[in-house]
């Protein structure tokens, strides 16, 4: 029997798949000219890794722009959702690989330094760290639009395998090695879970695919065969995104990690970490389980209501900036799951609302976070150079690092401040936006006591950020200036600025929000 | 009711009370590098043009009309039916120009110890933001005033303040932002639930507030929801323990400021956003607001008695006078609520007085405590004598601005809240109780050593104070111009209650009225 007859070659579409080939040629050019030319000059690397995701973020834009007239689609035999929801996802990660690829340098710079004693020392930079931050972000690419369980497994082992490189990347702190080493064993275990889901899932409808397994549950009319095994299989998903996500209780390896690991790759993984995680978990529920909403969504309740509440109260008794930011991470985690909650009211017309609500905030937060992750890079560098014993130590970020801040480098600790503030939800900041999106989903479809705690639980985590603040504005200087590099500035200025700037006038961002509720199935 | 009118003033200076203190704030921010001595400059032109507004507002106000005049309206975030939407009405005009003319009071009369330039901006910010939420129409637009309005009064607190500032100041922010987060859930689902009847969710107060399109449950529980934000702010029993604090800490201006109008914005929100949008609530939740506003009047004037630092037993009677205000908005009789409102700026005007002489003591003598002052009377004559009046207007002297406030709510109230009055009018005696007492202690008696240097009032002091002491005795003897501007839109308020609910007005605390007539009218209408 010749099988080759049957075989139909899937068409490539190739412009709908070029955010995916320029960040796969960017690693790819990374890795291979990397390796086989000597050292590239100081910025070299980032400046090819933030072109690339640059190139990447503005093919995607450009397909946002066009994809308003077109119905959404697949792509690749239905592996790959195209729709706006996933595009503005790809963008959003793009402009964190930017973010991050900027003050990469910065970061290896100060780490060479130390090693050295604190005595001029060569560039720090290498093609490591550039080759796998693109690499991950091809993993979260395909992550927020996989359209089948076995694409989106992939993504996330892809992203996964990345970040646990690059939390161990900073080979002379060994506090660095065991933030890698216990993501990979808590994230390998968190795999385990979603493998067999998956499974179970396959196992109940004979798909993989997202919308094969929605039609396959809603053409069910009697009751469903395997409805236990089905359920078992989606609470092991959610478990294992759960993981991914960081929601209480399956938050724990944040805090370590996001301490031990390098500050410029912990800002990576707060804002490409949680927006893959969280599109993709959105995705996942809407569109193939929507005809179990009234299953997950309780579980989500629960598991956002806890995520709010202790992600936020455990952020205030923290000492160390980097544990502070990662349990307000946790914190942040779950108003985006009160996004998904409300996304599962599909009898109520806004559920769309929360959809949309959940990436908007999911977006926003990743720029405020790859900002805040970054000025306490440059203060936690800022000590290193003084104190060093500190940061060898593996100290993380104390916040007496921050004392006086406002006197020594008004600016940058006003940039600072601007990115706190919009995080604790103040009005005019972009944060403020995003939570109002998000609370306005879950009123519309009249989850109210969901609404009510996730605003206390706000008001908790405002006492974090007020601290910082306080330490900030209000202590007395511990150190001299800080010398700030060009590229941190410009991080912190554009973070802000994009802060502010959607703060005001979220419009535009509005609009395209409530397009973006289409997913393809 | 309470209709928006277009106004025939093109100017929108409604939009340049809130903008004028924004561009002097970024040019405090941006003159002091350059030239330090146009800091102050700048702010002061920046606060008296914003003041010259409110002043002008208050000239070209319509008293005649109930509804919102200088109406100005823009859209900002169409997507969630939102705009940028300012209008005044009798309600909040004498708010409006208190915090105009209060302002440059400050910045002219009060500086800070150190770090002029952001202490100017801060305090020009917080005008803004203050402006703003008096003269917001839009719930949304309001809710942002409301909040920012944290920011600059944190900063403040917490960066001008004494010993435990920052403690204060922390507790000042969470407090509020606590009592804020149960509104902004109120707010969105005050708009989204009465969708239907406005056409499109939509966050303007008055086309929410006619609409009625909420069931009864509905809007209390959004009511509640409401008030908890208000109650933090004016501050009712027992989510009061942040004022004393903030205010002790607080540094003079920011006192001044937080006693003259950030209070009121608690008890103008709950005027504004609670009675005028929930009117079946507000009757309904009546009791239960009485008795906190009883306890607060005792509660802070007992524990006023009880203080040993001057200025924590002012901030402990704001809390009493506090309590009288909103046993007046929610008497909901003409009388009452036209004395709430006018009592809002009393107080605003005396116990900010009172907390400027406070902090003169403070800068004297470097210390608070009653026990350690002693006989200033003696060294300091004119200071004593402007002490005693600013204070015995504070307690409701006849003559002077707080004993028309005081008596009207008190005399408007017996009608429909007779017992809660009776007790609270013991309020007045203990208010003459503390105050005097503490006057007795601090300036009568023989001068001791440490107070025998006690400076004599400075010229700069004195202007200061005789602005705030000139108020007080023109409306205290004249209140009339102020009264004829508030009636008309309390009365077209309480109307607009009768309408919504089977509460209707004691008979002849309407003949009482200064408009029997067109109350009678709008009864009929709301029947």
């Amino acid at each position: 029997m010749d099988l080759t007859a049957d075989f139909v070659a899937p068409t490539v579409e190739w412009y709908a798949l070029a955010p995916y080939i320029v960040l796969l040629g960017g690693a790819l050019v990374l890795l291979l000219v990397g390796a086989l030319t000597p050292r590239w000059p100081r910025g070299w690397y980032a400046m090819l890794t933030a072109s690339t995701a640059g190139a990447g973020g503005v093919i995607a834009a450009l397909q946002f722009a066009t994809l308003a007239d077109q119905a959404p689609r697949t792509l690749a035999k239905g592996a790959l959702a195209h729709d706006r929801f996933g595009l503005l996802a790809v963008i959003a990660l793009c402009v964190a690989v930017v973010f991050t690829s900027m003050t990469t340098s910065d970061a290896a710079d100060a780490a060479a330094s130390h090693a050295a004693g604190g005595g001029a020392s060569p560039s720090g930079d290498s093609l490591e760290p550039y080759s796998l931050i693109l690499t991950a972000a091809i993993g979260a690419a395909v992550m927020v639009t996989a359209n089948d369980l076995v694409v989106s497994f992939l993504g996330i082992e892809i992203l996964s395998i990345s970040l646990y490189v690059l939390a161990a990347s900073d080979r002379r702190r060994s506090a660095s090695q065991e933030a890698g080493l216990k993501y990979f064993v808590l994230g390998g275990f968190s795999s385990a879970f979603l493998l067999y889901g998956i499974a179970l899932v396959y196992g109940t409808t004979g798909q993989t695919s997202l919308n094969g397994i929605a039609t396959v549950l809603s053409s069910e009319i009697t009751v469903p065969r395997n409805d236990a095994m089905l359920l078992a299989g989606v609470a092991l998903l959610l478990v294992g995104f759960a993981f991914k996500v960081s929601l209480v209780p399956f938050h724990s390896w944040t805090p370590d990690v996001y301490q031990g690991a390098p500050t410029h790759v912990t800002g990576f993984m707060a804002s490409l970490g949680k927006i893959a995680a969280v599109v993709a978990v959105v995705r996942l529920f809407v569109v193939a389980f929507p005809s179990r909403a009234d299953d997950w969504r309780p579980a989500v309740f629960v598991l956002a209501v806890l995520t709010l509440v202790v992600g936020s109260v455990l952020a205030i008794v923290q000492t160390d900036v980097k544990r502070m930011l990662a349990y307000s991470s946790v914190s942040h985690a779950g108003f985006m799951l009160v996004g998904l909650e409300a996304a599962g009211h599909l009898g109520s017309a806004s559920a769309s609302d929360g959809v949309s609500s959940a990436l908007v905030y999911v977006a926003l937060y990743s720029v405020l976070a790859v900002g805040s992750f970054a000025a306490v890079s440059v203060v936690s560098h800022g000590t290193t150079g003084a104190t060093g014993a500190n940061a060898a130590a593996g100290a993380g970020a104390s916040l007496d690092a921050f004392n006086g801040l406002a006197k020594t480098n008004p600016v940058f600790a006003l940039g600072f401040t601007v990115l706190l503030l919009a995080q604790a939800g103040v009005p005019l900041t972009s944060g403020f936006v995003a939570k109002f999106g998000v609370i306005r989903a879950a009123v519309s479809t009249e989850s109210y006591v969901l609404a009510v705690l996730a605003m206390v639980s706000a008001v908790i985590a405002a006492y974090l950020y007020l601290r910082i603040m306080v330490s900030m504005w209000l202590a007395e200087p511990s150190s001299a200036r800080r010398t700030v590099s060009f590229a941190g500035r410009v991080t912190l200025a554009t973070a802000a600025a994009i802060t502010l700037v959607f703060g005001v006038v979220p419009t535009y961002l509005l609009r395209l929000s409530e397009s973006l509720t289409s997913l393809a199935r | 009711m309470l209709a928006a009118s277009e106004s025939a003033v093109a100017f929108p200076i409604l939009t340049s009370l809130v903008v004028v203190p924004i561009v002097g704030a970024m040019a405090v921010l941006a003159f002091g590098r350059a030239r330090p001595e146009w800091t102050k400059l700048s702010a002061l032109v920046a606060s008296i043009a914003t003041g010259a507004l409110s002043l002008w507002v208050l000239q070209a106000f319509d008293g005649s009309d109930a509804g919102f005049q200088f109406v100005s309206r823009h859209e900002w975030i169409p997507v969630w039916g939102i705009s940028w939407y300012l209008g005044v009405d009798g309600i909040s005009l004498f708010l409006v120009v208190l915090t105009g003319v209060l302002f440059p009071l400050v910045i002219a009369g009060v500086d800070p110890h150190h770090d002029e330039r952001p202490y100017l901006a801060w305090l020009l910010v917080l005008e803004a933001g203050v402006m703003g939420s008096f003269v917001s129409l839009d719930l949304f637009l309001f809710f942002v005033f409301f909040e920012i309005v944290l920011v600059p009064m944190y900063f403040l607190i917490g960066g001008w303040g004494y010993d435990e500032r920052v403690y204060a100041a922390t507790k000042f922010f969470l407090f509020t932002m606590a009592g804020s987060a149960f509104m902004l859930v109120g707010i969105v689902a005050t708009a989204l639930l009465s969708r239907e009847s406005t056409g499109g969710v939509t966050f303007d107060l008055v086309a929410l507030a006619e609409s009625g399109a909420l069931r009864v449950t509905q809007g209390r529980w959004l009511f509640v929801a409401f008030a908890i934000a208000f109650a933090v702010k004016v501050p009712l029993f027992p989510v009061h323990t942040w004022l004393p604090d903030a205010h002790t800490q607080a540094p003079t201006a920011g006192s001044v400021i937080l006693a003259g109008v950030l209070l009121k914005m608690g008890t103008y929100g709950l005027l504004r956003f609670g009675v005028y949008l929930f009117p079946e609530a507000s009757v309904w939740a009546r009791p239960a607001l009485y008795t906190l506003a009883v306890i607060g009047i005792i509660y802070g004037a007992i524990a006023a008695t009880m203080q040993t630092d001057l200025k924590r037993l002012v901030a402990y009677s704001s809390v009493a006078h506090l309590g009288f205000i909103v046993l007046g908005t929610f008497a909901l009789t003409d009388q009452a609520v036209t004395g709430g409102v006018m009592q809002m700026v009393n107080h605003g005007v005396s116990t900010g007085a009172l907390f400027l002489l406070v902090g003169m003591i403070y800068e004297r003598r470097h210390t608070r405590q009653i026990a350690e002052l002693r006989g200033l009377q003696h060294v300091a004559p004119v200071f004593a004598g402007f002490f005693m009046v600013v204070m015995l207007s504070s307690i409701g002297l006849p003559g002077l601005n707080g004993f028309v406030g005081e008596f009207l709510i008190l005399i408007g109230s017996f009608d429909t809240a007779r017992w809660w009055v009776g007790v609270g009018t013991t309020g007045v005696i203990l208010a003459a109780l503390y105050l005097l007492w503490a006057y007795q202690r601090v300036f009568h008696g023989e001068v001791d050593d440490a107070n025998r240097n006690f400076a004599e009032l400075r010229p700069r002091e004195g202007l200061l104070l005789a602005a705030f002491v000139a108020i007080t005795v023109f409306t205290g003897v004249y209140p009339k111009p102020m009264l004829s501007r508030i009636e008309p839109s309390v009365n077209a308020l309480i109307a607009h209650v009768e309408s919504r609910t089977d509460y209707v007005r004691p008979a002849h605390a309407e003949a009482n009225s200064a408009h029997d007539e067109s109350d009678d009218s709008h009864d009929e209408a709301g029947d």
